[in-house]
């Protein structure tokens, strides 16, 4: 095998040979370039919503046919009207976020940590249960939540709106946690117990350091899902008071057509946090996306 | 592999161990039990009862047997939605599948900024869908919607069609718009799954003389068949239950142009306040989700196995 492959590199080389040197440098080299061109005009076409979003959010002086490709005379006024009526629910999607990201780990960490150590059969029964619950549409649970929400008076709270946010991060963290808690070498285990480390102190001093980035993957996805979260904040609230960004987004679109600017702030604004991480933590976001089963 | 003892001493865990570890496990499980299992039995259970508002403060909802399930499929558009949600589902797919696997082929290729590029494909993936719903909402209206600007530009047109508003073109509007918003997580997994064949196999089938589209049949194609089948298993599983971008374009509308089983779900229950029906329709969606999810498993067992 060994042997074949070296054949292939020198039969490579014999080929590149023909060839004068620099010529086949400078075609190379622009053949990189052309690429890279049609990879940006790839990317470009499919980032132009989001920049059409931003584009109209800048223009409110102009009437709904006069929106001009390019915001030459960019304006504010828009995002100061979407602050004015939306800044409490920016405050609300922040509040609930958070809440969600707090509560879905404090049951993922230690469900991983011990999900990696236990008996894999066990591991892998709770594992398929948790991979099937992520697929259960929202809209099933929230039927189904929906009386008991009333009965407990979690409709129209944040607490409620955290629990039920949850269910779409906690299984992805579940999943997540587990996988690199799993590549603690074991070594570093039998170390903590020789130091006469319980599991409270081995989880928190071996096993969460080591998977930090794992970890930190899991939070920020959770923060996106529960911020991103519609259904939930549709059908578990009924009033104004407990209101996230994403359920004011939706009230808009369906009320004021004719001024688009402010309705265009808003959904920039509720995008915030999926543009900073993906500026900040892309590599986090890289490995959370493949890492298994999203969304 | 477990014949061979290991030369350094394992401490084998004991019962203390054991049950602080099942502890650990615990609130996991309770909130697994409690938001996605209790759900699921009692949504069946709601589908036999009369729930309506009145339910939830009486705490009466009588059995009415099948009564619900006769009314979802004796509603007049009950096979529109069954067909919307076929579509919907199949015609997303195919092209988020298409075109993100075209992108992932493409950004095989050497060229500087790659990685940063691929970054920022997943924008679209990533901010809220109903901020997504509601730019496409305004980009496609029938007047001063920027897509039918540039249709009446390019095209003898002399005014672009109403897409929301369009018995014919609201389901496509609403598939085109799941798929912009799908292609990054097919292209991204994809990308994975291409870079997971070793160069090695490539490099002989240049030797040979093998054209780009031979490489691709017989190589590339049957190597990236396991992740094939999982984000395609995981696209339908994930796309029968879309209700964000479809509310936020079509509100499934014109006359049931655009709704499937996961809108029509939430309008019995949460615009009709009829429970029951609701949770029968969510039941016939989470059999369609079952199905899927039983494939998936099989499929993802035989590649642990081989």
């Amino acid at each position: 095998m060994s042997n074949g492959h070296s054949q292939v590199r020198q039969l490579a080389t014999c080929d590149g040979r023909k060839v004068s040197a620099s010529r086949s440098m400078r075609r190379v080299h622009l053949r990189k370039w052309l690429t890279l061109f049609g990879a940006v005009s790839i990317v470009a076409f499919m980032v132009f919503p989001v920049y059409w979003m931003v584009n109209v959010s800048l223009q409110p002086e102009a009437r709904p046919s006069l929106v001009q490709p390019f915001p030459t005379a960019p304006s504010l006024d828009g995002y100061f009207q979407a602050l004015q009526e939306q800044g409490n629910n920016l405050v609300t999607s922040l509040l609930i976020a958070t809440g969600t990201v707090l509560f879905s780990l404090a049951i993922a960490v230690p469900a991983g940590y011990a999900l990696s150590r236990m008996n894999w059969r066990i591991t892998s029964l709770i594992l398929l249960i948790v991979l099937i619950s992520q697929m259960i549409p929202s809209i099933v649970i929230a039927n189904a939540v929906y009386g008991r929400y009333v009965d407990l008076g979690l409709l129209n709270t944040i607490p409620g709106l955290i629990l039920a946010d949850a269910s779409l991060g906690v299984p992805f963290a579940i999943l997540i946690i587990t996988a690199a808690m799993r590549t603690v070498p074991r070594e570093l285990y039998d170390a903590a117990t020789i130091d006469g480390a319980g599991q409270i102190r081995t989880l928190i001093k071996v096993a969460v350091p080591v998977t930090r980035n794992g970890i930190v993957t899991a939070g920020l996805f959770v923060f996106l899902f529960a911020w991103g979260d519609f259904l939930f904040a549709l059908t578990l609230t009924t009033s104004p008071d407990v209101r996230p960004i994403t359920l004011g987004l939706y009230t808009y679109i369906g009320a004021f057509v004719n001024d688009w600017s402010t309705v265009m702030a808003t959904a920039v604004l509720a995008s915030i946090p999926a543009l900073l991480l993906l500026i900040v933590a892309q590599r986090y976001i890289a490995a959370g996306t493949t890492t298994g089963s999203v969304k | 592999m477990g014949a061979v003892t290991p030369a350094k001493p394992r401490f084998t865990p004991n019962r203390r161990t054991t049950l602080v570890q099942l502890g650990f496990v615990l609130p996991a499980f309770v909130y697994v039990m409690l938001f996605f299992g209790y759900p699921l039995i009692n949504n069946l259970n709601m589908g036999f009862r009369d729930y309506t508002t009145r339910s939830f403060f009486t705490g009466e909802a009588p059995w009415v047997g099948l009564d619900n399930y006769q009314a979802v499929i004796g509603f007049q558009y009950f096979e529109r939605i069954v067909f919307n949600t076929l579509w919907f589902t199949a015609l997303s797919i195919v092209g988020q599948f298409t075109l993100g696997l075209l992108i992932a082929l493409y950004f095989r290729r050497q060229f500087p900024g790659s990685q940063s590029l691929r970054g920022v494909l997943l924008i679209s993936w990533l901010i809220p869908l109903i901020a997504s719903t509601a730019v496409w909402r305004w980009m496609l209206d029938k007047d001063n919607g920027v897509i039918n600007q540039i249709l009446e530009s390019v095209t003898p047109l002399s005014s672009g069609p109403s897409w929301l508003s369009s018995t014919s073109l609201a389901l496509v509007a609403c598939v085109l718009v799941n798929i912009w918003i799908g292609i990054p997580f097919n292209a991204a997994l994809l990308y994975a799954g291409l870079q997971d064949i070793p160069k090695e196999v490539y490099e002989a089938s240049t030797v040979d003389g093998a054209s780009s589209l031979q490489t691709f049949t017989k190589i590339t194609w049957p190597l990236l068949r396991p992740t094939v089948t999982v984000v395609l298993v995981l696209g339908v599983v994930y796309t029968v239950k879309v209700l964000d971008i479809i509310l936020g374009l079509t509100g499934g509308g014109p006359a049931y142009a655009s709704q499937t089983l996961a809108t029509q779900a939430y309008q019995f229950s949460f615009e009709q306040f009829e429970f029951g029906q609701g949770a029968a329709t969510g039941n016939l969606l989470m059999l369609v989700t079952l199905f899927f999810a039983v494939v998936y498993l099989r499929l993802n067992r035989r590649s642990v196995d081989e």
